[in-house]
């Protein structure tokens, strides 16, 4: 470790413990050791948390007193703290491009088994990295303009909650969902716990706030389907989806569905316990309160003939059977996605019958069957029309089960406690079993909730529902009745619970599509398919791509407080951004000297941003800096090897592979 | 050398959008597999150029696996497509100096599919153990060296 300079570089190599998750498989001190031994490394070191203050100013100092011009923190994943260390550099006033990241815990102490082995890995790593960074250059951040715009996808209480925060912040919103109406899965919900708000009184407001904002632009029955661009300046298409109706015209007087002649429509809104016509308003509340027409349903769409009686009862002529899917382009400095969750399909455990036995119903079901605005008009009947005297409700549906899901839905508890509620308030006299594994009631106000049913007469069995199967015909006194077996493993019996309406508390899962959707917006999800925030703890709405933030449940099960949290928190990283003029973006662009350029143009037809235009004057092609986004398509394609990606350069790279390989 | 004695050495080219955070997410994870790829990072796979294959194979490597995004996926539109349109050409290239053209291989993992990755760096590992140490290194160093000075 020399002291003198004579113009060759000093690099300091800091390697992390990370607590125990590096160091528990790596033996730190043996890399730190190889590590000094390194041409050009002037210090190596071990810190218990490099990212922490004192971890930082560890190379601040050294960076100051011993002359440090190179640094290498071998740590986490770039894309946790190279942000933080670029900026300690920078402020110990080393450029920031003088810093190179080796990722020895996500590729390394995370994933190798043997001890010996990872930090035989470890090594290599950091060599490759301490080879690359003596060719590193300082670069200075490309500052842009900055979009001050926002799109939020998808219109549940998250996305209406993010748009509605930033829309007051004086920012144009764009809000993007799939259906015909914004309101999500809480517009299907009758009362919300702990506190028994009507779900209804509380989001409505919030939706018709958003349906009159100025600032926002709705965008309903439409989907994103191309996402380009970088944070302050994304370009976005919006399929918006023929809805056959001119919405400006439509009053949303809802007689082209009284009129329309195609009555049998699965109601999605009340979860197929009743009927829609083909042309109709999801419910009543609706925001935009405007008709839509089914084109899988409706005759004159599948068939191309039908009496047209919703046309005729149109007083303002809204109804266009020629509408076609526009294509919306949007701009937009940042991105928050709040696309939600689907729930379980209860079908997948033949053993409780649902879909089978008439009266085992799923939880969304028992929202709309207790809603005062559902198909029973807010009675608590079973399929015959009769009062059920006694509910069993069956905990942990698709949850906390490795069959189907191993995580725990965290609302199921809760809302299966308000069902019993809202049963013993409507039928007092009607028996409620809760049959769970645990009682899961952590948030504020609920374990008191829970303490309040257990006075109301609710009977708790400990013990995950074995089956549900329909009674003997043969045994009088259960005739007609539900059997729920469960063993009640606090008094280690198996109970066989004569009940009349079985409640499946199903499990919250990721949407079907939401795979594609992470994809098409450049961020991971988990193998459940719940999207992957940039730090569990630290950025929980952010994601790896700069300016695109989520929030609720597309980022895991969650109630509504901790969704509607989110959203606030999402809107404020967003605004945090967007409040500003520019946007510093990475200058790891590309340059071509126009003296070694033969102007073949080979280039120009590669570049996939068109940020390379051939310059008849110098005749040479010439990048366009605002355009080029860093992919290094042009530098490896050149025949003479002239352009050259900075920050990834030729010589750069060759030095990392040597260093891997040394 | 006997197949249980050769430990591969490999280097893994990894797009910085997709292939890197897959193999993070591997990681979070907390998936298992062999130590021995070496990850380097570009911003696109189609930034890999020949002859960073050709160094790593120069530099000692057995075998070098390039790794971008999904075909529609990538983050610069289509720089993928550039990388496996190159791909053939650079399996014809190691033909003809006498390498197997198994020692490269080209992988598409998205950001969510860190079980894809932990599967395709240890399937690779296993193939080209199988096709043993390629000990290019040694033949051609005095030859890469020549080239290299003509080039810069």
């Amino acid at each position: 470790m020399a002291e003198s300079t004579n113009g060759e570089p000093r690099i300091g190599v800091y390697v992390c413990d990370c607590g125990t998750n590096i160091a528990g498989k790596v033996d730190v001190p043996a890399v730190v050791e190889f590590a000094g031994s390194l041409p050009h490394v002037a210090v190596a070191r071990e810190y218990k948390y490099m990212c922490s203050d004192p971890g930082q100013e560890i190379i601040q100092k050294d960076i100051k007193e011993m002359g440090i011009d190179r640094v290498v923190v071998a740590a986490c994943s770039p894309t946790m703290h190279e942000p933080t260390f670029r900026k300690a550099v920078q402020s110990a006033g080393l450029n920031q491009f003088l810093f190179q990241m080796a990722n020895i815990r996500e590729h390394d102490s995370w994933v190798t088994e043997d001890p010996v082995e990872a930090t035989e890995k470890a090594k290599h790593i950091i060599d490759a990295a301490v080879h690359r960074v003596v060719f590193q250059e300082p670069l200075e951040a490309i500052e842009v303009p900055m979009n001050s715009d926002v799109l939020v996808v998808g219109g549940g209480i998250a996305g209406i909650e993010a748009a509605l925060k930033m829309a007051d912040a004086g920012h144009t919103v764009h809000l993007v969902e799939r259906d015909p109406s914004i309101g999500g899965h809480m517009a299907q919900f009758d009362k919300t716990f702990p506190t028994l708000d009507c779900s209804a009184c509380i989001l409505t407001p919030k939706m018709s706030a958003v349906g009159k904002h100025p600032n926002i632009k709705l965008h309903t029955y439409s989907e994103v389907t191309e996402v380009d661009g970088y944070v302050g300046n994304f370009k976005v298409k919006v399929n918006k989806k023929a809805r056959y109706v001119d919405i400006d015209k439509c009053t949303g007087c809802m007689l082209c569905t009284e009129q329309c002649v195609v009555a049998k429509v699965p109601n999605e809104f009340n979860e197929s316990l009743d009927n829609r016509r083909a042309a109709y308003i999801p419910f009543p509340q609706a925001v935009p309160l405007r008709a839509t027409i089914d084109p899988e349903r409706c005759l004159q769409l599948t068939r191309g003939k039908c009496k047209q009686t919703c046309v005729e009862a149109c007083g303002p002529g809204a109804i266009d059977f020629e509408q076609k899917d526009e294509l919306v382009e949007l701009e937009v400095g940042a991105i928050i996605i709040t696309t939600g969750y689907q729930t379980f399909d209860n079908e997948r455990i033949a053993r409780y019958g649902y879909g089978q036995l008439p009266d085992v119903i799923s939880s969304l079901e028992f929202e709309r069957i207790s809603n005062a605005s559902g198909p029973t008009g807010g009675e608590i009947v079973c399929k015959n029309g009769e009062k059920p005297r006694s509910v069993a409700i069956l905990h942990c549906v698709g949850s906390r089960d490795e069959n189907y899901n191993e995580y725990c839905s965290r609302v199921c508890c809760m809302y299966s406690l308000k069902f019993s509620h809202l049963i013993k308030e409507h039928l007092p006299e009607t028996e409620v079993y809760q049959c769970y594994i645990d009682m899961r009631c952590f948030g504020k106000g609920y374990e008191e909730f829970y303490k309040r049913l257990m006075n109301e007469g609710v009977v708790f069995i400990r013990g995950r529902a074995a089956e549900v199967t329909a009674a003997s015909k043969r045994q009088a006194e259960t005739e007609g009745k539900l059997l729920v077996t469960v063993e009640d493993t606090l008094l280690g019996v198996v109970r066989h619970l004569p009940v009349d309406m079985v409640i499946l508390s199903s499990a919250l899962q990721a949407q079907p599509d939401a795979k594609e959707v992470a994809q098409l917006f450049g961020f991971g999800c988990s193998s459940a398919g719940f999207y992957i925030e940039r730090h569990p703890k630290l950025e929980p709405v952010s994601t790896v791509t700069d300016g695109i933030f989520i929030a609720g449940c597309c980022q895991g099960p969650k109630d509504i407080p901790d969704t509607v949290a989110q959203a606030g928190a999402a809107a404020a990283g967003a605004l945090a951004l967007v409040d500003n003029r520019t946007v510093k973006i990475e200058p790891t662009i590309s340059y071509i000297d126009p003296e070694k350029c033969s102007g073949c143009h080979i280039c120009v037809g590669l570049c996939p941003h068109n940020a390379i235009v051939y310059d008849a004057e110098l005749d040479a092609a010439q990048v366009i800096e605002a355009a080029c986004k860093g992919c290094g398509v042009c530098v490896s394609a050149c025949g003479s090897n002239v352009p050259v990606q900075r920050g990834f350069t030729d010589e750069q790279i060759f030095a990392e592979i040597e260093g891997a390989l040394a | 050398m006997s197949a249980h004695e050769f430990e591969p050495r490999i280097v893994g080219f990894l797009c910085r959008w997709c292939s890197y955070n897959g193999a993070d997410l591997a990681g979070t994870s907390r998936m298992k597999y062999p130590p021995n790829l070496i990850p380097i990072k570009t911003n696109c796979s189609g930034r890999v150029d020949p002859t960073h294959v050709m160094k790593a194979f120069a530099e000692g490597a057995d075998g070098v696996l390039i790794s971008g995004c999904h075909p529609g996926d990538c983050h610069y539109i289509n720089g993928n497509w550039r990388t496996a349109g190159r791909y053939p050409m650079m399996k014809k290239l190691l033909e003809q100096l006498n390498i197997d053209p198994r020692r490269l291989r080209l992988e598409w993992v998205s950001a969510a599919e860190g079980d894809k990755w932990a599967r395709v760096v240890t399937e690779f590992i296993e193939e080209v153990r199988e096709l043993g140490p390629l000990g290019w290194k040694d033949q051609v160093a005095d030859e890469y060296e020549q080239q290299e000075a003509v080039s810069a």
